[in-house]
Parts: structure tokens; sequence; C-alpha cells
């Protein structure tokens, strides 16, 4: 670390050390600012979540009371002058897709990293997918809701009523969106970070531990399996918490494949088959949309917009805080990989 | 080249099941190998490795040892374009022929590699990792197999209380012996070693070379080794390889001290190499 000490080797030029310390500088700064940013945004969502003046926050003043009125009141009690709906069923919502999406793209991602990773021969094909998939994660993401759209709802959905709901057919079971599209849609789209994230983990593991494996008879599958996954699990879960993190902010493309504004029930339910995958449903990200828009609050709107807000980064450090705490059960359970 | 008598060798492997354990000698028979791109690395090898000794193959860097010794297992299958003609006999069967089923034969042919790789596993799933993969279910069962082996590597009163943390926090030493361990818990007939000492301290060095002349009685032993003196030490019969072809092959005392191939004597005596 020549950079971190400031000291110079011998033969070092004058103008890299003095690139050196602007580097370390500049690094700082970086982390300063991002620490202030990242804590004055919360202060500043906490504040005016609690700023939309309710008669017992004007009563009792504090910040954390307002807000705590706010979400009450979002929660539970939506009045219909407002012109908005409660806010509990876009919570559920959004955890149940995202949940959703999570059980999907983690084993599809799993699977295509293993397949570049360890099947894969290293031609042009392979590094033609590669380049593709990066280039997944730059696509905008109402782009995926188009192609969710067209492909999940209208194509597939669209077969599926063709043949397990012909007698409704007019009108559509599958072929219109839902929760199901809705989270496919979004693996898709957090696909390329899970593939990424888990490919560098397997990739990083040395090759003497796959020829371990295969010293003690082992075939590649179990050797995948029961040895590699398990060591690369972290990064695996890694990539999913990004996923979890880009996943819960996305709004447009969810408007496409399946979020509405209203849903009359929701998509949970205590009796089999609990899930209803064609059901649409309600999402914390379009309700803030929807407040902002349509609700008729007059000086309120921006104190109702930062409790929903405040609420959806909560939830989102919720999900993040689960996948941590796994992936450090499953560090504390392997230990990290001596390093070489 | 003085010659042990191949036929004999042969014949007395097949019978190896009647007695208690024999393990079985290994024939090497115009063995030749190549990799893509880089030429041969092994030149027209022909090899007799007696059963229940301790074979030593020492040479300089890139001669093709670790070659040689990835033959009888096929490890060297995993390199792409790898290319090999020849026989290896492992008893009665030859290990080359395409039809040899591979999984098998590394369960017969175990190997212990350069630097320890224990798997991101606990300790005592890394030795229960072969048996369990071999069908070993019953927990009973791979409790027995797991201190076994530790105890025949002398790692079981160093880890007994801990069994079931992280291989990976073990030192070097400890991972080497608990590679070899888990190499022995799936009971193989031959052991390759592949200079299992060369990244060990002293004093771990010496337990495993304690280990290599405690198994051999049980076990065919065929190390690759940097260090001469190891290999003087340790081992029954030496082989000395240069530029991929096999040199010298005799007793390790012969070798050491009488070489019939001017070759060797550079090199043993550190003209050479």
């Amino acid at each position: 670390m020549i950079m971190a000490t400031g000291q110079s080797l011998p033969g070092q030029r004058r103008w890299q050390r003095v690139l050196g310390t602007l580097m370390i500088w500049l690094t700082a700064a970086m982390v300063t600012l991002s620490v202030l940013t990242a804590g004055a945004f919360l202060g500043l969502l906490l504040w005016f979540a609690g700023s939309w003046l309710t008669a017992e926050g004007m009563a009792s003043g504090g910040v954390l009371v307002r807000f705590w009125g706010n979400l009450q009141q979002l929660l539970f009690q939506p009045s219909a002058s407002l012109g908005i709906e409660a806010m509990l069923p876009a919570i559920i919502g959004t955890v149940i897709m995202i949940i959703l999406m999570t059980v999907i793209v983690a084993p599809l991602g799993v699977l295509v990293a293993v397949y570049l990773s360890e099947y894969a021969k290293n031609t042009w094909y392979t590094e033609l997918l590669r380049i593709a998939i990066q280039n997944l994660a730059g696509v905008p993401s109402v782009i995926f809701g188009v192609f969710g759209l067209g492909f999940f709802v209208y194509a597939v959905g669209g077969e599926i009523d063709g043949w397990f709901y012909a007698e409704t057919l007019p009108r559509p079971t599958f072929g219109t969106p839902g929760l199901l599209w809705a989270s496919l849609t979004l693996a898709l789209l957090t696909l390329p970070v899970v593939i990424v994230a888990s490919e560098e983990g397997l990739a990083r593991l040395p090759t003497s531990m796959r020829e371990g494996s295969y010293a003690l008879g082992a075939t590649r599958f179990e050797t995948i399996i029961r040895v590699l996954l398990p060591a690369a699990g972290s990064s695996v879960l890694t990539g999913v918490i990004l996923a979890i993190a880009r996943a819960a902010g996305e709004v447009a493309p969810l408007m496409l494949v399946g979020v509405v504004k209203y849903a009359p029930t929701l998509p949970v339910s205590l009796q089999a088959p609990f899930i209803a995958f064609e059901q649409k449903f309600m999402h914390l990200g379009f309700f803030i949309y929807d407040v902002a828009a349509h609700a008729n609050v007059g000086e309120g709107r921006l104190g109702l917009i930062c409790a929903a807000a405040v609420l959806l980064v909560g939830l989102v450090m919720l999900l993040n805080l689960t996948a941590v705490l796994l992936r450090k059960r499953l560090r504390d359970r392997y230990q990290a990989l001596s390093e070489e | 080249m003085p010659y042990m008598q191949r036929d004999a060798l042969i014949q007395a492997s097949q019978f190896q099941s009647t007695a208690a354990r024999t393990p079985p000698g290994l024939v090497v028979q115009q063995l030749s190998l190549s990799y893509p791109g880089n030429g041969s690395a092994l030149v027209d090898i022909n090899l007799d490795i007696p059963a229940g000794a301790v074979t030593a193959v020492i040479g300089p860097s890139g001669c093709g040892k670790s070659t040689l010794l990835r033959c009888f297992n096929r490890m060297n299958d995993t390199i792409e374009g790898c290319r090999y003609s020849g026989a290896i006999y492992v008893g009665d069967n030859n290990v080359l022929a395409a039809a040899t089923d591979v999984t098998a034969l590394r369960r017969r042919v175990g190997m212990v590699f350069q630097r320890p790789n224990p798997f991101a596993k606990s300790i005592y799933d890394n030795v229960a990792y072969g048996p369990r993969i071999g069908g070993i279910r019953r927990k009973r069962d791979l409790d027995e197999i797991v201190e076994r082996a530790l105890r025949d590597v002398a790692l079981w009163d160093e880890v007994s209380d801990r069994l079931h943390t992280g291989a990976l926090r073990l030192s070097l030493g400890q991972q080497q012996r608990l590679v070899l361990a888990r190499t022995i818990a799936i009971e193989p007939e031959v052991l390759l070693l592949d200079e299992p000492a060369s990244s060990l301290d002293p004093i771990s060095t010496l337990k495993i070379e304690e280990l290599i002349y405690e198994l051999k009685h049980t076990y065919t032993i065929i190390i690759v080794t940097h260090n001469m003196q190891q290999a003087a030490r340790v081992s029954d019969w030496t082989a000395f390889m240069n530029g991929g072809k096999l040199v010298e092959f005799d007793e390790t005392d012969r070798i050491f001290t009488n070489p019939v191939e001017r070759a060797t004597e550079d090199y043993i005596t550190g003209r050479y190499g």
C-alpha cells in the first residue's frame, strides 16, 4: 500500500507520488460525502414524513410523533376524501413480489453461472453470452416491462389461458398482467446481477479445490453441488442482495405487468393455494407515485409521500438485512477461503 | 535401465483379493503425453512400480514428474486437449483404457496435492466427503470412518474437540494431514503424493514423512518431490526423470550412492537442476 502511506518507493516519480496523495484525499472525500448524503437523505425523509400535520401531530409537535400519525393514517385509515388507498396492501404486495422474484432469480442465476463457469468452454460464443448478460444490466427497466407484457403476459399467459382456462376465455386469467408476470419480469431484470456475482464467486475458487474433489472420485456434478456451490454461497447471496435492492426500487416496468392503483383482494390468503399468481396487486413504489400524482391533500402531500418512502426504504433494508445475516451465517459456517 | 519382472508383478497383483489387503503394483508401458501447443510432456515412459512400497519420482522442474503422477488417476483428463498413449496397469486393469470408470479409478488411486486443498467445510465434512459420495449415509459408520482416518494421520488428538469447525482454520500442516485423512477415508489402494510437504514447515514435513513411512505397508505410495533428502529418507525406490523421459529407476539406495546414468549423478550431486 504505497499510496495509503504516502511513502515513495525508489524510482517512483514525483507525479506518481502527487497522484497517489491526490487519490487518497479524493477517496476520503468521496466516502465522507456519501455518508453525509445518506444521512441527510434519511433525515430529510423523516422530517418531511413528519411534517404533514395531522390534528394529533399538530398537538404533540414532535417529528416522530407526526410521522407515526402519518403512517397510521396511511396504513389503516385512508379517508375517501384523500383519493388514495390504504398502504398496507401495497406493503404486502411489494414483499410478496420480491420474495417470489428472489425464489425465481436465485436458482436461475446460479444455474447460468454454473454453466458459464464450470461447463462452457472458452469460445467466442461464451464470450458473446457474457457480454450479452452484462448488457442486459444496462437496459432501461421500462423496456423489461414492455418485454414482460409482450412475452409473459400476452404470449405465455395467452397460451396458458388457451390450454387451461378455455371455458372462461373471453375473460383472461393468466393472459393479463398479474403477480407472477411481474415477478418474472423483475427476475429477468435482476438476473445479470445474480449471474455475475455467482460466476465471480465460482471463478474465485481455486482449481485445487475442484481437483481435490475429483481425486476423491466425485463427478463434476457432485463437485459443483457439494463443494463449489457451498463454498461460493456467500457470493451468490451477495448477488441476491443486490438483486433485491434493485428490484425493490423498480416501479416503471411493474406498471405494465401487474401493479395497479387499487386491488380489491390481497394476492395472498390463508387458504390453498395461498398465493394468487394471476392476480393484480398493489406496490409501495407505485403507491408513492399515486400519492404524488393523484392524492387530494394539498400542502401535506410531501409528508405523505415521504412517510411512504421511509417505509419503502425500511422495507428494502429489512429484506437486505435478512440476506446479509444469512450470508454471515454461511460465512461463519464455511469461513472465507484463506488467501492464496 | 534395470527392470523388474513385470509378469511376476502383474501376477502378484492378480491375486490381491485373496490376501487381506495387498496393494497393487503399477506398471507403466510406453506412456507418452502431450499438452496442446506445448509439445511432449512425457516421452515413452516404461516403469514398474512395486507394490506396498514408497516410490519417489525426482527430477528438475518441468521434467514431467507431476504430469506422470496425474496419469495414474487420470487427473490429466481435466485438462483440455491433453493427449496420451500407452498403458498403465493398476493391478491388471489398464486405467488408460477408454472404458475405465474414472471415478471408480480415483477411489482406488487417491491423490494428495502440493498445496493443502481442504474444502470450505467442517473438518468432519471434509473427511466424510469421499465416503458420503460413495454412498455411506449412516452417521455411526461415518463417525467411525472419520475418527479412524484422522487417527491414521495423527490429527485426531489435535482436532477431536472441534470436528465441526471450518477446516480452513487449521494450520497448513494440519490441513495437509486433513487432506491425507480425506484421501485415506475412501480406502484407496494406491496413494499419489504430489510434493505433499513443499508448502509446509520442517516440523509438519517431518510429520508427513513419518506418516508416509507408516502408511506404506497398506498402500502403494508414489511421491513426487523436489527435495532429494526427502526422497532419500522416505522412499524405497526412486525414479529420476528429465525432459519428459525416465532416465533411471532403481532402489533408492543405489540411485543415491551409485547411479548408472551420468545425468542422475549430476542431478543428485547438485551439478544440475
